[in-house]
């Protein structure tokens, strides 16, 4: 069991969790590693929670994660981050995007969304680095590099090299042409720089 | 879309138990698929059809599209359907004779059961329709094996001439796993054989059936004693011994890789010697399968000595965090050590209809105008039960709205007398199972006004095409129904049809409110399509001028995810009463400029956005 890694990606319904656990499957697959990618998503291209799954290593049976053995948790959203980190081992880590997405129910006035979710993250004790992903995407000139990174944040957190996922990001795009592959290499970079900066700050 | 060059073969892919299944219904030489939309099943059929030299289908409901397989099947092809756990009660009438027919080309049938509840209104097994309908069942536990079980099950129903259930899960359907892949093997068909004793079951040929039914059980049951997709894994800790079927295997291996399992992949009919042999080598047996004691009921009238429910839970997924500590309990160990800490309290998050959608509009008129039942039906519109509009009563099956309209028409007590019945239903849902309703609803003279939502897609499951659209499956131009036209040939007087505009409260509002009034069977037909097709057009985004903005949320009430709360405050009324302000935004880079929140926005504070520098992307805001 120990072979496996877990990693659960979490946010809401529309914001590319899916495919950005898929690329990371792929990731792992290309390094010749058995692996199964699966979601509690319901209804989510409707604004609702998603959570992605991704368990690899040389055998992989269940495809959930079980709570309490998550290797990372990589959230694309504040809120969600701080919904699944009892699915967290001890020693795992949260890689979290500050983005605050406010659902309707709390603008109704029914809930609140927590003040800092950072800081309630902070008080259980795990390690958390968060870092501003979607203002990182629109400086580089689009919103939709928000995803990648996403991945270029997880890039150091991962049992091989970050070069493989860079890899397997880019195929996505080379058929769009170099520009967008160059954008995206740079929104990945990024990512991976943004999270360092913030490990060392914390260091 | 445009058939695609498969794939080579033997590579390894990574696919999700649906497009495992597609992949061996091409290689299994196909002629002919179809389905409706069903979620967990929905990409089965989506994934087949970009596949070369086949015919796919949408068809209307589940029972269409069984029927159209069984046609193809009887031709002598390989056919295939797909549905979900639900779209078998629909299909079943079909099913239940078919199974006495037999098939001559191969036919598989893949239901995929939402257990979990992702997204469905219940959780019902579907292999019991292996035993009711005497059919066999195959479970596979990932995408290798529903890829390769499907190409079995296709040899099995040819060699048996018996359709075949492919019983998929949530966790089977939408799960990405490895798979190695082969190349299609061409299927000839045998073409239609004339045989009236065996295709045209009236009484006296359907008798004759029965008892060559019941023997193909016995003969299967010798298939399934001898079937590799059913073995023994000895194990080494003898103490409990498992006897598992799809996904829940995978969990047993990971909870308990030492002890002996016995894994059925072919499960009905049950190769009760080999639960036998099983039994014979551990201490105790437990059985583990998803949601019914379906299984262990049989083995246990077997004799054989099983435990099951007593210490598993009937509802919902299992999983290694349910299994260890049931396995513990029943050995009387300690519990194993979990490292979970307990989830933090967070705000609900569920599914919202989409920025602009044109249900928008429905409901938050609905939940404008008073003293209505509202019967609604299945779709993206159920979410008009929720926040903030709660303008839906009822939801129980597809086409239901109509049925259950008439119903709380004709069963009114004394303390509804005053109270106007609307149904609501959508465009596909209606064209599913709808008709027929509103048939009988005009037929006995129903007081109902219904509400049909034409959005022009099956929204809630990726906005598939359908008749109501004008377009087939792969996108290409097919003849389109006309509601209008539709509804008026079921018996609905001219003058109680009307086509609205969604986005035009003011008409949509005055219309409900003088059709209700009105003592009879109306439909009100709205029109614009959903905001997630390519049938929808942009328009120029608004924001909210701040300093107009009073805050009194009457924008909020529509319920579109793009407004945003900046500010809470109270005032206090000339009246003494006080109330509570909540001041808004509108996150321009999301909104498509329905308009719906400029109407009922009392100061007309909202306007269209003027971008000051090159358009702000979102922060925030649901894509969906």
């Amino acid at each position: 069991m120990s072979a496996t890694t877990n990693i659960l990606v979490v946010g809401i319904g529309g914001q590319g969790v899916m495919t950005a656990t898929e690329i990371l499957a792929e990731a792992a697959i290309a390094l010749g590693h058995d692996a199964k990618k699966t979601e509690v998503a319901g209804m989510a291209q409707r604004g609702g929670v998603v959570s992605s799954h991704l368990r690899f290593g040389e055998r992989v049976l269940s495809p959930q994660i079980t709570p309490g053995s998550a290797d990372v948790l990589l959230g694309f959203e504040s809120a969600e981050a701080m919904r699944w980190q009892h699915m967290l081992k001890k020693g795992g880590i949260t890689l979290m995007n500050t983005a605050r997405l406010v659902p309707p129910v709390v603008e109704l006035g029914l809930f609140d969304y927590p003040d800092d979710p950072l800081a309630e993250i902070r008080k259980t004790g795990n390690k958390v680095v968060a870092f501003d992903a979607t203002t990182i995407a629109q400086e580089l000139g689009d919103i939709r590099l928000g995803n990648t990174v996403m991945l270029g944040a997880i890039a150091d957190h991962l049992p091989f090299g970050a070069e493989v996922l860079l890899d397997c990001v880019l195929k996505r795009f080379a058929r769009k042409g170099e520009k967008l592959v160059e954008l995206n290499r740079r929104a990945f970079e990024a990512g991976r720089a943004a999270v360092g900066a913030a490990e060392a700050a914390l260091a | 879309m445009a058939a695609v060059m498969p794939a080579p073969a033997a590579s390894r892919h990574l696919l999700s138990g649906n497009e495992a299944v597609a992949r061996a219904v091409w290689e299994a030489g196909v002629k002919v698929a179809a389905a409706y939309p069903g979620t967990p099943s929905t990409e089965m059929l989506e994934e087949i059809a970009t596949y070369p030299d086949l015919y796919a289908e949408w068809s209307v409901n589940e029972k269409v599209s069984l029927e159209v397989a069984i046609g193809a099947a009887y031709a002598g092809s390989r056919a295939f359907c797909c549905m979900k756990h639900v779209g078998m009660n629909v299909a079943s009438d079909a099913l239940m004779t078919l199974t006495l027919t037999g098939v001559s080309g191969g036919l598989v049938i893949a239901i995929a059961d939402d257990v979990g509840l992702s997204s469905s209104q219940n959780e019902q097994d579907s292999r019991y329709w292996g035993r009711f309908a005497h059919v066999p069942v195959f479970e596979p536990a990932d995408s290798q094996e529903a890829y390769a079980m499907t190409l079995d099950a296709f040899a099995l129903s040819e060699q048996f001439q018996v359709p075949v259930i492919l019983r998929m899960t949530t966790r089977i359907n939408h799960v990405k796993s490895i798979v190695t892949v082969g190349e299609r093997v061409p299927h000839t068909g045998a073409g239609f054989r004339k045989d009236p004793a065996r295709y045209v079951m009236v009484p006296g040929n359907a008798g004759k059936r029965i008892p060559l039914m019941f023997q193909r059980d016995r003969d299967l049951r010798v298939v399934a004693e001898n079937s590799p997709l059913n073995f023994i894994e000895p194990g080494s800790d003898r103490r409990v011994g498992f006897i598992t079927t799809g996904p829940a295997y995978m969990h047993v291996k990971e909870a308990f890789p030492d002890a002996p399992v016995l894994k059925l992949g072919f499960s009905c009919p049950v190769p009760f010697e080999k639960c036998r042999e099983l039994a014979a080598l551990v201490d105790q047996v437990v059985v583990v399968e998803e949601v019914e004691p379906l299984l262990e009921t049989e083995l246990k009238a077997q004799g054989i000595a099983v435990i099951g429910k007593e210490i598993l839970p009937l509802q919902g997924e299992l999983s290694p965090a349910v299994l260890r500590p049931a396995i513990a309990r029943l050995l009387g160990e300690a519990l194993p050590e979990s490292e979970a800490t307990t989830a933090l309290q967070l705000f609900p998050r569920p599914p919202t209809m989409c920025v602009a959608c044109p249900h928008l509009g429905v409901y938050y008129t609905l939940s404008q105008v008073r003293n209505l039942n509202i019967s609604g039906d299945i779709g993206c519109y159920t979410l008009g039960a929720g926040h903030p509009w709660q303008a839906m009563d009822t939801c129980v099956s597809m086409g239901a709205s109509m049925g259950i309209a008439l119903g709380m028409d004709k069963g009114r007590g004394e303390s509804d007398k005053d109270k106007r019945v609307v149904a609501v239903i959508g465009d596909s849902t209606f064209l599913h199972m709808g008709m027929q309703g509103l048939l009988d609803m005009v037929y006995n003279k129903g007081n109902v006004t219904v509400l049909l939502l034409d959005n022009r897609a099956v929204g809630m499951t990726g906005g598939q095409d359908n008749p109501g659209n004008g377009r087939d499956i792969h996108g290409n131009d097919a003849p389109r129904i006309d509601f209008a036209k539709l509804v008026s040939a079921l018996g609905v007087k001219d003058e109680r049809i009307h086509v609205v505009n969604p986005y035009e409260l003011p008409v949509l509002f005055k219309t409900i409110r003088e059709e209700v009034k009105v003592p009879e069977v109306s439909v009100i037909i709205t029109d614009q399509p959903c905001v997630l097709i390519k049938d929808y057009h942009k328009l120029k985004p608004y924001a909210v001028d701040e300093d107009k903005c009073t805050g009194c949320g009457n924008c909020i009430d529509v319920g579109c995810p793009a407004i945003h709360v900046t500010r809470r405050g109270k005032e206090v009324k000339a009246s003494g009463r006080e109330v509570d302000l909540a001041f808004v935004r509108i996150e321009s880079s999301v909104c498509t400029g329905c308009g719906l929140c400029l109407q009922p926005c009392a100061p007309k504070a909202i306007e269209h956005y003027v971008p000051s520098a090159p358009i702000q992307f979102a922060k925030g805001g649901c894509q969906a």
